[in-house]
């Protein structure tokens, strides 16, 4: 694959960063922009995430994933703020983020989407992007009463709304209402909202759930665009063919722990992998990897 | 039966200082609840403690009228901090509780026997608007034909109240157009999705929260002055859904909304009121079926007919729009 003449230069230099990383949980990486330690949360008696330690490297795309249960989802919410942890710290960009409330989660440059789709509904779509944008003057009551004080700055950040619009290819929508929209355009939709925030990261929450297959190579090529602007991606899915064809680094989770690391291809090798897809029974025994790959393929079927 | 003396008081309903009073509450109303999504079911609240807060400054303490307006408009911004602090990061249905029974209890206190050297128990308060109808620059009654008429007092209660709603009416057309009304609405669609851009929800509300109960609260104004005394019982539960049906009558988040929400309400049960005991004076509808003291209830029956007309073939409201009505919430 790496020795491809076509490969991006992100991808290039997204996957030689990667290149001497060992293989295993925790592994440390060259450029972390996300650095997590001892990460528990608990909810009663279960534990439903419990991360010792995790780093995600900077302008490269990694998938976590794992079976349904694992934790993943649990995990976002408490690196975004919207769920707090019993215990654990992390750092983002070098400042430490552990507990911080979800807003300044978004300010620092780390931006989430949602497994389900948060279109805010009686907005038009170009309002959803206007929202987006941080640092508005006019978000202020009292400035907000002004138009002199914030017109400059709103067409500003129209126009660059409209940019993104046109690149995700809802420039035709811009007035309707974003409750309007179908499923795959509401995804699209707040993949470009987020955009509009300039984050350093985005953290997407099973991006192609619910995405009708014409619409599933536009998001893909998205969320690889992501990465050719220099962004880092961090993504939660179950569909493997996407988790192989874009990612360059992929975590499993399995009972709240990381239970394995490493590139798409080893990772899905991995008889541990296999073991939490495929329930303990398994006898985990060497595979071919493209049967193991079949197999994990179709241990999310069962979900 | 005296269509003139009907039609003449329905008119009047239109414009007067009850429809004021009303339309003020439902425009705070409407920036909580339309706007923002946060069921407050506690906005008589709001005016109750606006009126008395300028009619025990007056009446009590004995202080200036201006004085006393100050005290009120912070007591509306105390109750709001007092209601969002605990409440407006839980759900939605914690406001929804908590303002009910803060309502009740605010009522209460007003009506108490142990503190009636204060509030007037249930009696309430009067003797605090001598300076305000000092200030009235009409020296006669208002006829318009022979079926309206406004005396002096009305009329300044009136021409007052009138440039407060076109204050609050201008306040939340140039609020809710820029970036901050913006991500007042987003609240409404959808808490977290703004807080995932870097938006301080909670802050949002609570300045919701305020500007609604400040605008509600000159509503308070309007009543106690109209009337010249404050009664606890004025602001009972049963106000605050008033308010709720003129705001969803006139379309919930629409600058115009309450005001026209509050015109169509007030007409109707002040034309219901007027022709049912006429009708039964005249013998159109006989004693058997109806008298003229149960023509007041039946009054209600009627305009609550009318609503659940209203609402099923144009549930959008007045101004509404019916595309908004039919989306999906999320």
């Amino acid at each position: 694959m790496a020795a491809d003449a076509n490969v991006p230069p992100g991808v290039a230099r997204a996957r030689a960063a990667l290149k001497d990383v060992p293989h295993q949980p925790g592994a440390k990486k060259p450029d972390a922009i996300l650095v997590a330690d001892k990460v528990v949360r608990r909810f009663g008696g279960l534990t439903a995430v419990n991360v010792g330690h995790i780093e995600i490297q900077r302008g490269a795309i990694t998938a976590l994933i794992g079976p349904n249960g694992a934790g993943k989802t649990t995990f976002f919410n408490l690196l975004t703020g919207f769920d707090k942890p019993n215990e654990g710290d992390w750092t983002f960009n070098g400042s430490p983020l552990g507990g911080v409330a979800p807003h300044k989660v978004a300010r620092k440059g780390m931006v989430r989407t949602f497994q389900l789709t948060k279109a805010l509904s009686r907005l038009s779509v170009i309002d959803n992007m206007r929202l987006g944008a941080t640092g508005q003057k006019g978000e202020s009551f009292w400035q907000g009463l002004v138009p002199a004080l914030w017109k400059a700055q709103e067409q500003e950040i129209t126009a660059r709304a409209d940019e993104l619009l046109a690149r995700f290819k809802l420039d035709a929508k811009r007035e309707d209402f974003a409750g309007s929209l179908s499923g795959g355009q509401r995804k699209l939709l707040e993949m470009a909202r987020a955009l509009m925030v300039q984050p350093d990261m985005v953290m997407l929450d099973e991006p192609m759930a619910g995405v009708n297959p014409a619409l599933t190579q536009s998001l893909l090529g998205h969320v690889k665009s992501l990465r050719e602007d220099g962004m880092t991606v961090l993504f939660v899915e179950h569909d493997m063919d996407m988790v192989r064809d874009i990612s360059d680094w992929v975590i499993v989770m399995g009972q709240g722990e990381v239970i394995a690391e490493g590139t798409p291809d080893t990772v899905m090798a991995d008889p541990r992998v296999i073991d939490a897809y495929l329930g303990a029974h398994h006898d985990g025994t060497a595979h071919d990897p493209d049967e193991v790959a079949a197999e994990v393929e179709g241990g999310k079927s069962h979900e | 039966m005296g269509w003139d003396i009907i039609i003449g008081v329905s008119l009047e309903s239109l414009i007067n200082a009850t429809m004021i009073a009303y339309a003020l509450a439902a425009i705070g109303l409407n920036v909580h609840f339309g706007y923002t999504g946060l069921l407050n079911f506690g906005q008589s609240a709001f005016l109750g403690v606006a009126a008395y807060g300028l009619a025990m400054t007056v009446a009590t303490f004995g202080l200036p009228f201006w004085v006393g307006i100050g005290v009120g408009l912070l007591g509306a911004v105390i109750l709001a901090l007092l209601l969002g602090i605990p409440t407006l990061r839980l759900r939605a249905d914690y406001l929804a509780i908590v303002t009910i029974a803060a309502a009740e209890i605010v009522r209460l206190f007003f009506r108490s026997v142990s503190l009636s050297e204060w509030t007037g128990g249930s009696d309430g308060l009067q003797a605090f608007s001598d300076d305000f109808y000092a200030m009235n620059p009409y020296g006669s009654a208002l006829e318009i034909g022979t079926v309206i008429s406004f005396d002096a007092r009305e009329l300044w209660v009136m021409t007052v109240g009138w440039v407060l709603v076109a204050i609050s009416v201008l306040i939340v057309f140039l609020a809710m157009r820029s970036p901050w009304g913006r991500v007042i609405k987003a609240i409404r669609e959808d808490e977290d999705a703004v807080r995932s851009l870097g938006k301080n929800v909670v802050s949002y509300k609570m300045q919701s929260l305020i500007l609604g109960g400040v605008l509600g609260s000159l509503g308070g104004y309007i009543i106690a002055l109209s009337k010249a005394a404050v009664q606890p019982d004025t602001f009972g539960t049963e106000f605050t859904f008033y308010m709720y049906t003129i705001v969803i009558l006139g379309g919930a988040a629409r600058v115009f909304g309450p005001v026209v929400g509050s015109m169509i309400f007030w007409f109707l049960l002040a034309f219901i009121n007027a022709v049912l005991p006429a009708a039964i004076t005249a013998g159109y509808i006989p004693t058997w079926l109806m008298t003229t003291t149960q023509a007041g209830a039946v009054g209600y029956i009627f305009v609550g007919l009318g609503l659940v007309l209203l609402l099923i073939f144009r549930p959008q409201g007045i101004f509404g729009d019916k595309k908004e009505v039919m989306l999906d919430g999320r």
